[in-house]
């Protein structure tokens, strides 16, 4: 039988990201390193109180400081014109900058120093002198749980069924569940290079998840015309979702361009990563489950209460998954979030699911101990075979192949059902497995093709890539649709002027943008046989399925006599290239089925009995997200997907001091992600079954599932091996002893 | 970050004379550690005095005894063939800090001088008695997690955060000191101090004196040597506890043994008393635990580290366990 699922092995051979080359060499050019005639710097004086007001500013000395050029603030700032527009007593929404004297958490940035040179600008800050009026600040979740509202956009709780059911079972399990905050923390810092070329035309060079967004909002923000604004985003060295919005240094720098009247460069401290551009909003959840003894599911209740700032309501999907993944009669669930003196966290990989699904999945985890039944077995009892919540049928779903090739490939029949029954020397040795899921979901997109006389294609859309590797995987959907070569097809992206792409976020780029290529492809082939057929008259039955392109001739494959050189094909109006553009957007299939990609993570964990040392030696990812594009960028996504599930385990915790809300250890020495030692052998798995609905390749998405329930399945490894039921991430050494 | 004058000098003469010239002047080896804290605004010198040149970059072997030159790099110390021969806990612990770029560029003296990663101490709208003296301790009621369960005072709770110290204290290091009264000897147990009234100063070295070097006695000790650092992550973290223990064994008898803790005090900890207890017993399980509750004694916790007091104790047991080799 041939195997259509991938390994490791299989994606080694695959296609190699397209623009690795410039990315090793340094020949990319990240924000950052992006040099401009006239270039100056800002550096960001930031508040170091949580709480209360500035009473007094003192920038003389900064001004006088070599190389200074400006120095500005809510005192002097040219002002954001959209903020006049704005009601000014509700505050709802992005942190007005350098609006008031106000401070509402501790590293709001309250000046802007700019100057000839970075070294200077950061002199010049050092010397700004602020007095404030120190209020109360409120910083702890715990210590804050009575502040917690309702969501405004939230209208009333969730309940199928009956509240509370889990009651009324013969096995039941009822726990809390903390995740502290987690940083994004990419590889590049958030960097923005801002000059307005006229008094109303405005660009940028910005690190952004998407450029048509961030164009949007600036021209919305500065009052222009949308076509004056343009943001240029070519590179983005990684942001897991701290950049789908607009942050307040990107409004500084803007700001500050305007009062130099030069280009402005501003690029975040690695430390200013921690607190300026979201984080993953530390949570609290009360899980409870009810089963029958064969492990029948009869109640679930959930509720989730997560930080957000004084200023805006931030909300995340931290009990979907509770709501669809299992065939569960009565479920009821709670969302509430507590605004504290912290700035506005954002949604960060696997936003909300990440979070929800390690309590639930360390729920039922807790659970089959307590049925002495396998987790898988569990899961497996409680199979949706059709969304639950919805009650539509899914486009596709192959999960109880992830459980059966992830089970076989890590060898859980190693597992003893007794935790702390293996043991090799001092290390007590569990095996844990979680469910991952994310919506898999399709939005409209636009797409332009230059064809070329000598058969090279070139396609642009203003589509980011924060790393997965989209202009590789977009190649490889034009190759395999059209038949021409890799080696002859660019994808540009990251520009606003190019054709319409939502965000890079929420797993929807190759449906969604991979659609438009399709489309585009299809358009290019239909116009080239439409032009053939003015030469050969069976080039008028050609369909855009049947038509390959074939060193430099076109072919239809149903007419195998036919074949033309499509150098041919160029008229005279445009003899050099031929330019052919296509939208692509979802039909009502939305309505007829539900969209899910599913994940099954599992763990071996190693625990020394004596120092809580956890060790992860082997972790396994399965994952159904449709058909596979590119197993090689897929491959590296999974991959990348452990590490932060084992960093979000194990080792990842933004702490504040809760006297004053700064953050204690916003230093990369400080804040732990996981280094290269403490990733373990890693096999990622896909089923590679196409969903037949979704878009034209059948692929769902990806980057989200791949973190989704590696956590819990870290925190279930561990009991195994011990014992120790661990509700509070991160699980370091101290908890364990 | 201040503007400062830099200037390479080629003799200890030299740097001498300038540190005697302009107290605010700063020796500068690896930078590692002396840049971060510039750039966090933490230390301001006028002048960096760059000490690369001096010709202590050299290891030497006069019999069993080692002469570690001050500016020899950890990465070089750390892979010597005579280190790893006879003093393998020094290369241990040297390899179980920082990571390999930052032990490319560390040197000896640098590192023996390191500060405190006290998050209050980096911070510098923290009141801090280390940075700023009078201006109170931040980390008392503060987040102390990483913070000394032994030795501290109620100016300051820091601890000393480096590897190689560890190592030395136990191994009897000699610490080689050039100043402008002349050369002294410093033995590594009185080289760093505890906080008591002046957490500003970390070391008992003056600030016109220059290390040259560490000397490292000859001993029977390289049989039975393990570093052990306990840290919340694999690699490239600070120890929460590390302990350095290693034995001269007869047979199962205890002959001659050295044990030292990390993550626990303003200077790395020997716990002499445990060593007198273990010196003349058998390697046993039983002994390494009353070791460890002998080396306890007196430990105190803050909100945030209570848990190294089992932690502690735990790793040490561990540490002479791997260090003798016995099985239960
Ligand atoms: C991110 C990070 C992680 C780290 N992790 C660890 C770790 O896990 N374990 C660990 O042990 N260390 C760790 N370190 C610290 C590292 O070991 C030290 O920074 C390094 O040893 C300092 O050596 P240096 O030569 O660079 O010192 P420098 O920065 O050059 O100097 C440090 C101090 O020593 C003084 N000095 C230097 N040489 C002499 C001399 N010969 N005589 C008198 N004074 C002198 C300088 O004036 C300065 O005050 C880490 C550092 C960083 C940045
Ligand atoms: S423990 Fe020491 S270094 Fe830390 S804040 Fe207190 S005085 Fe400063």
């Amino acid at each position: 039988m041939s195997k259509k699922h991938l390994e490791n092995a299989d994606m080694e051979l695959a296609l190699s990201r397209v623009d690795g080359r410039v990315k090793v060499t340094g020949a990319a050019k990240y924000t950052a390193e992006v040099q401009l005639p006239e270039l100056t710097y800002g550096v960001l004086v930031e508040s170091t109180i949580g709480q209360g007001m500035i009473t007094a500013l003192d920038t003389k000395k900064a001004e006088r400081a070599p190389g200074v050029m400006a120095v500005i603030s809510h005192l002097n700032t040219p002002g954001v014109p959209e903020y006049k527009l704005q009601n000014q007593d509700v505050i709802q929404k992005q942190l007005r900058v350098f609006d008031s004297e106000n401070i509402y958490f501790n590293g709001q940035p309250i000046a802007v120093v700019v100057a000839d040179t970075l070294e200077r600008a950061q002199y010049g800050a050092s010397l700004v002198k602020v007095v404030y009026a120190k209020g109360k600040s409120a910083t702890s979740l715990e210590n804050n749980l009575s502040r917690a509202v309702m969501p405004k956009k939230t209208k009333e709780d969730y309940m199928r069924g009956k509240a509370a059911a889990f009651k009324d079972a013969e096995f039941q399990v009822e726990e809390e569940y903390t995740l502290p905050s987690e940083a994004h923390h990419p590889m590049e810092p958030h960097s923005i290079i801002a000059w307005w070329e006229a008094a109303d035309k405005l660009t940028l060079v910005d690190k952004t998840q998407g450029s048509q967004n961030t164009a949007a909002i600036m021209a919305k923000s500065f009052q222009l015309s949308p076509q004056n604004v343009k943001v240029i985003s070519t590179y983005v060295g990684g942001a897991f979702g701290s950049a789908l919005r607009v942050w307040p240094h990107e409004i500084v720098a803007v700001l500050a361009a305007k009062k130099v009247q030069k280009p402005v460069k501003l690029v975040l401290h690695r430390n200013q990563m921690s607190y300026m551009v979201g984080y993953r909003p530390h949570t609290l959840q009360k899980v409870a489950l009810g089963a029958s003894k064969d492990g029948k599911l009869l109640g679930i209740s959930h509720e989730s209460y997560g930080k957000t700032s004084m200023y805006e309501e931030f909300t995340e999907n931290v009990l979907a998954m509770t709501r669809m993944m299992y065939d569960v009669p009565n479920i009821d669930t709670k969302y509430r979030i507590v605004p504290l003196n912290v700035s506005t966290p954002a949604p960060m990989r696997g936003p909300g699911e990440a979070t929800g699904s390690f309590a639930l999945e360390c729920a039922l985890d807790e659970l089959s101990y307590k049925l002495n039944m396998d987790p898988i077995e569990l899961r497996l009892a409680n199979y949706a075979d059709q969304d639950p919540d919805k009650k539509m049928p899914w486009s596709s779903k192959y999960l109880k192949e992830c459980y059966q090739l992830g089970a076989e490939k890590i060898g859980w029949d190693k597992r003893k059902a007794l935790p702390g029954a293996v043991q090799e020397g001092e290390w007590k040795v569990g095996y844990g497995i979680a469910t991952g899921t994310f919506g898999a979901f399709r939005g409209g997109a636009s797409m332009k093709a230059t064809f070329k006389p000598d058969g090279t294609l070139l396609l642009q859309s203003a589509i980011a890539d924060i790393g997965p590797g989209t202009a590789t995987t977009m190649t490889i959907i034009a190759s395999e649709n059209l038949g021409i070569p890799v080696e002859k097809i660019s994808f540009q992206l990251g520009n606003s002027t190019f054709p319409k792409a939502p965000q890079q976020g929420g797993s929807n780029t190759v449906a969604t943008v991979g659609s438009a290529v399709v489309a585009v492809c299809n358009n290019l082939k239909v116009e080239l046989a439409k032009r053939a057929a003015k030469q050969k008259a069976d080039w008028g039955n050609a369909v855009a399925s049947t038509i390959r392109f074939k060193g430099a001739n076109l072919v239809n494959t149903d007419e195998p006599s036919s074949k033309i050189e499509f150098a041919s094909l160029f008229g005279a109006e445009s003899p050099n290239e031929l330019v052919i553009t296509a939208d692509a957007a979802p039909g009502d299939e939305k309505n007829k089925y539900s969209f899910y990609s599913f994940s099954v993570h599992f763990i071996e964990a190693h625990v020394h009995e004596l120092t809580g040392v956890v060790r992860i030696k082997n972790a396994v990812s399965v994952i159904d997200c449709g058909t596979v594009v590119s197993p090689k960028t897929a491959r590296s996504q999974s991959m990348g997907g452990i590490v932060g599930g084992i960093g979000m385990a194990l080792t990842e915790e933004l702490v504040l001091d809760d006297r004053n809300g700064r953050t204690v250890n916003a230093s990369f020495g400080d804040y732990h992600v996981p280094v290269q030692a403490d990733i373990p052998q890693m096999q990622m798995m896909f089923v590679n079954e196409k969903d037949p609905y979704l878009n034209p390749m059948g692929s769902k998405g990806l980057g989200e599932i791949v973190i989704i329930g590696v956590a819990p399945a870290v925190a279930n490894a561990v009991y195994n091996a011990t014992g120790k039921r661990i509700r509070n991430l991160p699980i370091t050494p101290d908890k364990l002893i | 970050m201040n503007n400062f004058q830099y200037t390479r000098v080629s003799s200890p003469a030299a740097a001498i004379a300038e540190l005697s010239k302009d107290p605010t002047a700063k020796l500068v080896a690896g930078g590692t550690n002396l840049i971060d804290l510039m750039k966090y605004g933490v230390m301001a010198p006028d002048k960096l005095v760059d000490i690369n040149h001096l010709g202590f970059n050299e290891i030497k072997k006069d019999n069993g005894t080692l002469h570690i030159g001050a500016t020899v790099r950890n990465a070089v110390a750390s892979g010597n063939a005579d280190v790893l021969k006879y003093q393998p806990l020094l290369s241990q612990a040297m390899l179980s800090g920082a990571s390999p770029q930052l032990r490319n560029k560390a040197t000896m003296g640098g590192n023996l001088l390191q500060r405190t990663r006290c998050g209050y101490f980096y911070d510098i709208s923290a009141p801090c008695n280390k940075r700023e003296p009078g201006s109170g301790c931040s980390a008392i009621e503060g987040y102390n997690r990483m913070h000394a369960i032994f030795g501290a005072s109620d100016t300051c709770i820091a601890v000393n955060p480096s590897d190689m110290n560890v190592a030395l204290v136990a191994l009897d290091a000699i610490i080689m000191v050039a100043g402008p009264k002349g050369n002294r000897k410093i033995p590594m147990a009185d080289f760093h101090r505890l906080p008591g009234t002046h957490p500003e100063l970390d070391t008992t070295l003056d600030k016109k004196e220059i290390i040259t070097g560490i000397v490292i006695p000859d001993n029977h000790l390289a049989a039975h040597s393990t570093y052990l650092k306990v840290r919340d992550r694999a690699s490239y973290a600070f120890a929460l506890i590390s302990v350095a223990a290693t034995m001269d064994l007869e047979g199962s008898t205890i002959k001659d043994v050295r044990l030292a803790m990390g993550g626990v005090a303003h200077k790395p900890w020997r716990l002499t008393a445990a060593e007198e207890f273990l010196k003349g017993k058998t390697a046993s399980l039983e002994n390494f635990n009353q070791a460890a509750e002998i080396a306890m004694k007196g430990a105190k916790a803050y909100e945030f580290n209570a848990f190294k007091l089992k932690l502690a104790p735990n790793t040490m047991v561990q540490a002479l366990k791997t260090a003798s080799g016995i099985k239960a």
